[in-house]
């Protein structure tokens, strides 16, 4: 799962029927830090996120089958909205192998 | 599979049904010597997997769906090993 912060709504009221009544959002991908980078995506929406929150997608397949209808052509859904990440402390006794 | 560096955790009261109750932590790719390579990602934990552990993700529905049990959902990102040690050839 990735980071990216909600940054748009997209607006179809033509698509496939086995999407109807779900939002689609704009998503700028980010780094766990929130610094943007990668172009942005549409996700479908299952955890009602809004404009400028920071969320959590899944891509490929598992968005589709994240859904209540797997048999749909989701390839990225926003599955989660960060609360908080917690950067470990690396510490003295991990070392890089 | 992939092999990653567990830096952190992420915490996220409103999530998809899937993911209740699992422990989600940031793993950050590594390469075979265990540099860093490209962008952290989020993972369920389903190997007790600790700060700084190295461990070994898959990253497929079909995988994710066979350890936790369940029909093929929302999870994809499963830490399902700590590596004990790569040796290159």
């Amino acid at each position: 799962m990735h980071f990216a912060i909600v940054i748009g709504t997209v607006v179809s009221t033509v698509k496939v029927p086995s999407w109807r009544g779900h939002r689609l959002l704009m998503l700028q991908p980010t780094d766990d830090s929130g610094t943007p980078g990668g172009r942005p995506l549409v996700a479908i929406d299952l955890v009602s996120a809004a404009p400028g929150q920071r969320v959590f997608y899944v891509r490929g397949r598992e968005a589709a089958t994240a859904m209540p209808d797997p048999e749909n052509p989701a390839d990225a859904a926003i599955v989660g909205i960060v609360d908080h990440v917690r950067r470990h402390d690396p510490g003295p006794g991990k070392k890089d192998a | 599979m992939f092999t990653a560096r567990v830096v952190g955790d992420v915490v996220a009261t409103t999530k998809h049904a899937d993911l209740h109750a699992e422990k989600l932590l940031l793993v950050q790719p590594v390469t075979p010597g265990g540099e860093p390579r490209g962008k952290a990602v989020i993972a369920v934990d389903r190997a007790q997997a600790g700060p700084g552990d190295w461990v070994l993700v898959a990253d497929e529905g079909n995988s994710a769906a066979q350890v936790l049990g369940k029909r093929r959902g929302a999870v994809r990102t499963v830490i399902v090993g700590v590596v004990d040690a790569v040796h290159e050839s």
